[in-house]
């Protein structure tokens, strides 16, 4: 079939210089083929006919021209029109933009008969970003051809949904969408599925209540719907695949299917069934299967099958044995499959085809990082690629040596690297190549001069692309040292001695941060030379200075250097000439340094108490309040000078003085507390600390002001309670320095090369030697028949960089001298990730177990008495409880609230059948709590769970019960790791003893990490009864669990809202029901959890917080029978997800 | 994830060019010109995958005309591959025997059939039959 095509399009050239193209080779097929007279025949050929840019241009504006005079024409029809968007749409091809033809093309899709729509709808769908305003205009049409009775238009109009659609517009089509779900037509089921994965693509919360309907896309009856909610499933799979592994089996069975040829013949590309669909399944599987034993049995037979089946020589079978490959080294491993995989690979690797050699390259590259003797058995194919002609496949190699690098073949894998760095000029490579280079070297080196030289040639090579950690890594290490003392100086010693010796060249070009790096060091370390006059160092900094090539920020690099050495001489010449040169410069930040250097050289006994030798590592303190200039403040301020205000705050002042009309809700509200100077926090740690009333306790503020201002090297020293000891740092530091391995330098090179070949050795030549030898040298260490050690005990032994504490990693990159700069004003948003608040919740915590334990004797008699579950759905009980229990500050004081239970679960049912039901103990029962539910349950216990919300955190109280007649010893409770939650304390739970017919309990106090709207925490529980038992179960938590109502007064909420920056509005329509508008923010209040903070006329203000403290405002507006919500919040995700919740909680009522 | 799809000629001419992520107009030509560069500068013996900055293009060329795929790095290259040969062999039933040009004259419907095919940068359809059934649809209505 290529041949075909390629023959006829290489017969191209002639047919263009004899036939008029228009009615050419295109003209004889098909029906509606464009005539060569028209308009659009004409533009074809004269784009063929072009030879410059510069015509292209012209005869693109001439173009453009007349078509905006066309498409704006009241005369043009609609069949015109159509040709006029294909025009425009080539326009916009060859990167001329035509937005005047944008609205045109809109009017196409609304107003044209069936191909003209379809036109239409395709050049909106080329023209138009997701973003774009004027795709809210294309909702009506999209609405009403989803309405069709004519199926041609609702396929336009499912295509273009799935193509693009205005995130805010989904509610307006879901249900129509949905609704097609059932349609009688498979392709009109298929592209409502794939509709539907664009909505979960970009909005997910808003097609979460139709996860079962997938589930039916899914066994849908025909093939190409099924195939469509492959793609959905993909990506919630990936997302978390613990919800579902349920559906292994039925993604097992129609691959099964898949491969068994069971699909209708048409399906068949080559012969081969349906082959990405089945890439698809194997990709859902590996992710299924990964780190689970259990679901991954069931998919060995299948995966078997298709090794099996996949026999045809074709690129698409390899296409499918490559993912197949893969998915075997993902799920949990089975050695015959592993062994099959393998075999596999090999038929890649030593495939002829380079297209199979670079995928199995690939292949390798991943599966070696579970079974490193893999790369032992392809190593001459490995040492072949490595000077394949095709840079590709170089790189590909590299990247797969980068894997199986340890500190025996370090040395050999980065010189490979080097070399190819060398002759790489793409910047993207440089880039990724030289940070591996670095990182390995940094890890693996075997002395100090191969890593000084290492990291030059990445420094030089690299240029000013590499990645500025790189530098920062470097130096760092260089600063802080090692375990030590002697090793640290010697490299030191050795890097100034390598950089003077590349300094001595007097035309040298360095890239700048190369020549950053040298100054630092030679700043910092050049009087470890003693062999060397200081008078030569300085002589070779000052010649670099008048370089032109060097940069303003460089020569300060330089100027420091000069300083710090200066600091450490009598006097020089060299300093004295290099003042007096820049005394007069015109640069005005030399001329700077240079009298800064000149003053400080006149005191030589305080320039050397600033300039400490080797003291970069040490903490500076730095009064970050600024309160020594309190004084002055305060004295200015007497003579009557305004307040300081923070910039947003003058903007939003100067903003609202401007406008006739405020539109900002309560946008002057703060005027009232302007006569405090102090300013105002935006990001502050609680949310509600906003300035303070004078400038007299402005070191509190100061403190608060740590997150958003930018402190380098500043060590936090007063804290709330005080002064901060430095105990804690010091401490950490001895303990690391203890466990760090030692003495493991010298094991570098030992290991006999692998000898699996050594037998042919003899016959070989002199190349092939050659070849042998290299392999010796980079596959050493790996694998059994290396006998030293396997990669992960290389690392361990031979790292030499070993890096101290973690503690002292994370502070010393804020304390690095100023090259950390940019890093550092890139602090971004703060609250994003939400802070945890870990100590506020153990105080508690403690207690609480501690009476947890003591009421457990109470629990086991009230659970033998059948008693039902307590709930809070009584209302009159409820508010008795809360308002006994609960102070006045409490933040569940509404009486009125009521408790949302947010998983209706199914599992309840069974619940009431166990015999021994729990229930929560004294003083937990007053708490708000959910019912009790089961969770999972076998012969000898069940688990259950009850959420108790207290005004601080959620508690999970987990409930075991032992349904046998003998005791249960070492009952295990463990929770997992979740993307979303966090358990305080410690996830696992142990119960030494849970009696014969009794219920244990604990409990444990989560917190949402991630904010989503709802979420899994999975966990386990482990037993001994006879044998060991392991039952999983899966706690389904949701956002609401864990907003609290938050009490502010208007004053506050007016400030909050304007220091919050991630806004979100939308309109939701009320329900008959709720026309009051009271009425609606009661819903809210009690379903929510939302405190209503004001309501004046049709306005509202509520206010709520994600625990620990993250706060959420809420305006409501009524308006039209729309309630027009506006979030504002701290956090970007918060907002987004309680609109959801509004939205689901407005629908219910 | 396939992030374009493209045809362009030897002369670095676009024919076809379809963006799963947006690209703003004037950054798209200069990408197509370094993207066309990139697979003219390769031999017939080298791998039709090429690593192009933090992504893979992955091309086929027909006569004087390349097919081009960018893709990121959760695609398998040679499924990408046989997809562009896919798109062909459809092409070449729609026009019986395809050309440059009819995929110029056409540039409409050869949009349509990729749309059938590739959806948000997800490859969605490779039963020939279906994929042109729409269009043939569209063309008997305009035939009448």
């Amino acid at each position: 079939m290529s041949d075909v095509v390629e023959r006829t399009l290489s017969a191209l050239p002639g047919l263009l210089g004899q036939h008029d193209p228009g009615a050419g080779p295109g003209g004889a097929a098909g029906p509606g083929r464009v005539s060569a007279t028209s308009r659009l025949g004409s533009l074809i050929r004269s784009i063929t006919a072009l030879t410059s840019k510069h015509e292209e241009e012209k005869l693109i504006q001439q173009e453009l021209t007349s078509l905006k005079a066309t498409v704006s024409a009241p005369t043009t029809t609609l069949r015109l029109m159509k040709e006029c968007m294909v025009r425009l749409i080539y326009c916009e091809m060859l990167g001329y933009e035509s937005s005047f033809g944008y609205i045109h093309a809109i009017k196409l899709a609304q107003q044209g008969n069936l191909l003209e729509k379809r036109v239409g709808y395709l050049a909106v769908s080329l023209f138009l970003h997701e973003n774009h305003e004027l795709l809210l205009l294309l909702v009506n049409t999209v609405v009403k051809d989803l309405q069709s009775t004519n199926l041609v238009e609702v396929c336009m109009a499912l295509t273009i949904v799935s193509q693009i659609f205005p995130r805010e517009m989904i509610p307006a089509v879901l249900p129509l969408i949905e609704d097609k779900l059932q349609h009688s037509k498979e392709i009109i089921r298929r592209k409502a599925v794939q509709a539907l994965y664009k909505f979960y693509l970009i909005a997910p919360n808003q097609v979460q209540h139709i996860h079962d309907k997938f589930r039916k896309a899914l066994c849908d009856r025909d093939v190409g719907v099924m195939a469509a909610s492959l793609h959905i499933y993909l990506q919630m799979v990936k997302e978390d695949s613990s919800g579902y592994k349920d559906l292994t089996g039925s993604f097992v069975t129609i691959l099964k299917q898949v491969v068994g040829g069971k699909l209708p013949i048409d399906f068949n590309y080559h012969s081969v069934p349906a082959p990405w669909l089945q890439i698809q399944l194997l990709r859902i599987l590996g992710l299924l299967g990964k780190d689970d034993p259990r679901t991954s049995e069931l998919m060995y037979d299948v995966l078997d099958e298709s090794l099996r089946r996949a026999e045809i020589n074709h690129n698409i079978t390899y296409a499918i044995l490559f993912e197949c490959v893969q998915t075997i080294y993902t799920i949990h491993p089975k050695s015959e499959l592993l062994e099959k995989a393998a075999k596999c690979i090999g038929k890649f690797v030593l495939s002829s085809k380079i297209n199979l050699k670079y995928l199995g390259l690939k292949a390798l590259t991943y599966v070696i990082q579970q079974d490193p003797n893999l790369a032992l058995q392809h190593q001459m194919t490995i040492i072949e690629c490595l000077d394949h002609p095709d840079p590709i496949i170089k790189r590909e190699t590299l990247e797969l040596l980068y894997r199986i690098t340890n500190g025996q073949n370090v040395i050999v894998i980065v010189q490979k690297m080097l070399d190819y760095l060398k002759q790489s000029k793409e910047e993207y490579t440089i880039i990724s190549l030289a940070g591996k280079v670095a990182e390995l070297a940094e890890k693996y080196a075997p002395d100090n001069e191969w890593f000084i030289q290492t990291m030059n040639a990445v420094f030089s090579v690299g240029g000013d692309v590499v990645h500025p950690d790189i530098p920062n890594n470097f130096l760092r290490l260089l600063a802080e040292g090692f375990d030590d003392g002697k090793e640290d100086e010697q490299l030191r010693l050795y890097a100034v001695q390598s950089y003077l010796a590349l300094l001595e060249e007097e035309d040298a070009f360095y890239p700048q941060k190369f020549l950053q790096v040298m100054s630092w060091v030679l700043g910092e370390y050049s009087s470890l030379v003693t062999d060397v006059d200081p008078e030569i160092i300085l002589t070779r900094l000052h010649r670099l200075l008048k370089k032109t090539f060097v940069t303003a920020e460089t020569k300060a690099w330089i100027m420091a250097a000069v300083t710090k050495i200066a600091s450490r001489t009598t006097s020089s010449k060299t300093v004295d000439k290099l003042i007096r040169e820049f005394s007069t410069s015109l640069d005005t930040c030399m001329r700077q340094y240079a009298f800064e250097l000149k003053h400080l050289c006149e005191d030589k006994v305080l320039m050397k108490s600033l300039f400490p030798f080797d003291a970069s590592c040490n903490d500076i303190v730095v009064d970050a309040s600024l309160s020594f200039l309190d004084g002055f403040v305060a004295e200015v301020l007497g003579h009557g000078a305004a307040p300081y205000k923070p910039h947003h705050q003058r903007q939003e002042e100067k903003l609202s003085q401007e406008k006739a009309l405020n539109f900002e809700p309560y946008g002057l509200s703060f005027a009232s507390s302007m006569s405090s100077s102090g300013f105002t926090g935006r990001q502050s740690p609680t949310g509600l600390s906003f300035g303070s009333d004078t400038s007299g306790n402005s070191a509190e503020t100061g403190h608060k002001e740590t997150n958003s201002l930018k402190l380098d090297g500043v060590k936090k020293l007063w804290g709330k309670e005080g002064y901060l000891p430095k105990k804690e740092n010091k401490i950490g530091k001895e303990d690391e320095a203890l466990t760090v391995p030692r003495g493991s330098l010298l094991a570098g090179h030992v290991a006999d090369p692998p000898v699996s070949q050594s037998d042919q050795v003899a016959t070989f030549s002199e190349e092939e030697k050659e070849k042998q030898q290299l392999a010796s040298t980079l596959f050493v260490g790996l694998g059994s028949n290396a006998g030293v050690s396997l990669m992960g005990k290389a690392d361990m032994a031979v790292q030499k960089f070993k890096r101290k504490s973690k503690i002292n990693e994370t502070q010393n990159t804020e304390e690095t001298p100023d090259i950390q700069n940019s890093a550092a004003l890139a602090l971004g948003p703060l609250l994003d990730t939400l802070p945890s608040n870990k100590e506020g919740h153990e105080g508690n915590e403690h207690t609480r177990l501690r009476k947890a334990s003591l009421d457990s004797s109470d629990t086991t008699e009230d659970n033998l008495a059948f008693e039902k579950p307590q709930s809070l759905k009584k209302p009159g009980l409820d508010n008795r409880l809360l308002d006994s229990r609960l102070s006045s500050s409490s933040l569940f004081a509404d009486s009125n609230i009521e408790i949302f239970h947010p998983s209706p679960s199914a599992q309840c049912e069974s619940a009431s059948k166990t015999l021994l039901a729990p229930s929560l103990p004294g003083e937990l029962a007053e708490l708000p709590h959910s019912e009790v539910v089961e969770l999972c349950q076998s012969d000898d216990l069940a688990l259950h769970l009850c959420k108790v919300w207290t005004d601080d955190s959620l508690l999970l109280t987990m409930f075991v019960s032992n349904k046998n007649t003998s005791a249960l010893n070492d009952v295990n409770l463990v929770f997992e790791k979740a993307e979303h939650f966090q358990i305080l304390e410690s996830p696992a739970y142990q119960f030494s003893v849970i009696e014969a017919q009794s219920v244990e309990h604990c409990q444990q106090c989560v917190q949402m990490d991630k904010i989503c709207t709802q979420g899994n925490l999975p966990g386990s529980i482990n037993y001994q009864s006879g044998m060991e038992t392991h039952l999983e179960f899966s706690i389904t938590l949701s956002l609401l669990d864990f907003i609290r109502p938050m009490e502010m007064t208007t004053e506050d909420f007016g400030k909050l809202w304007l220091s919050l920056a991630n806004d979100v509005k939308q309109n939701l329509k009320m329900s008959s029901s709720q026309d009051s508008f009271s009425a609606a923010l009661n819903t809210l209040q009690q379903k929510l959890k939302l405190h209503i903070v004001d309501i004046i006329g049709n306005e509202g203000i509520l206010a709520c917080q994600l625990l620990p403290s993250v706060p959420c405002l809420l305006h409501c507006r009524i308006h039209a029978g729309m309630l027009a919500l506006w979030f504002r919040s701290p956090c970007s995700a918060l907002p987004d997800s309680l609109l959801y919740q509004c939205q689901k909680v407005m629908e219910e009522s | 994830m396939i992030k374009f799809f493209l045809m362009v000629n030897k002369q670095g001419q676009t024919r076809l060019s379809r963006y799963y992520e947006h690209v703003e107009i004037h950054k798209r030509t200069m990408l197509e010109a370094e993207v066309i560069k990139n697979c003219l500068s390769r031999s017939k013996d080298q791998c039709s995958f090429i690593e192009y900055k933090d992504f893979k293009l992955v091309y086929r060329q027909y006569a004087a005309l390349f097919v081009v795929v960018g893709i990121n790095e959760t695609e398998n290259e040679m499924a990408v591959y046989e997809l562009i040969h896919n798109f062909v062999e459809v092409l070449d039933k729609y026009f019986s025997r395809v050309s440059e040009l009819d995929i110029m004259f056409n540039l409409d419907r050869v949009h349509i059939i990729l749309d059938e095919m590739v959806l948000n940068g997800c490859i969605v359809e490779t039963n020939r039959n279906r994929i042109l059934a729409p269009l043939f649809v569209l063309d008997k209505v305009a035939e009448n």
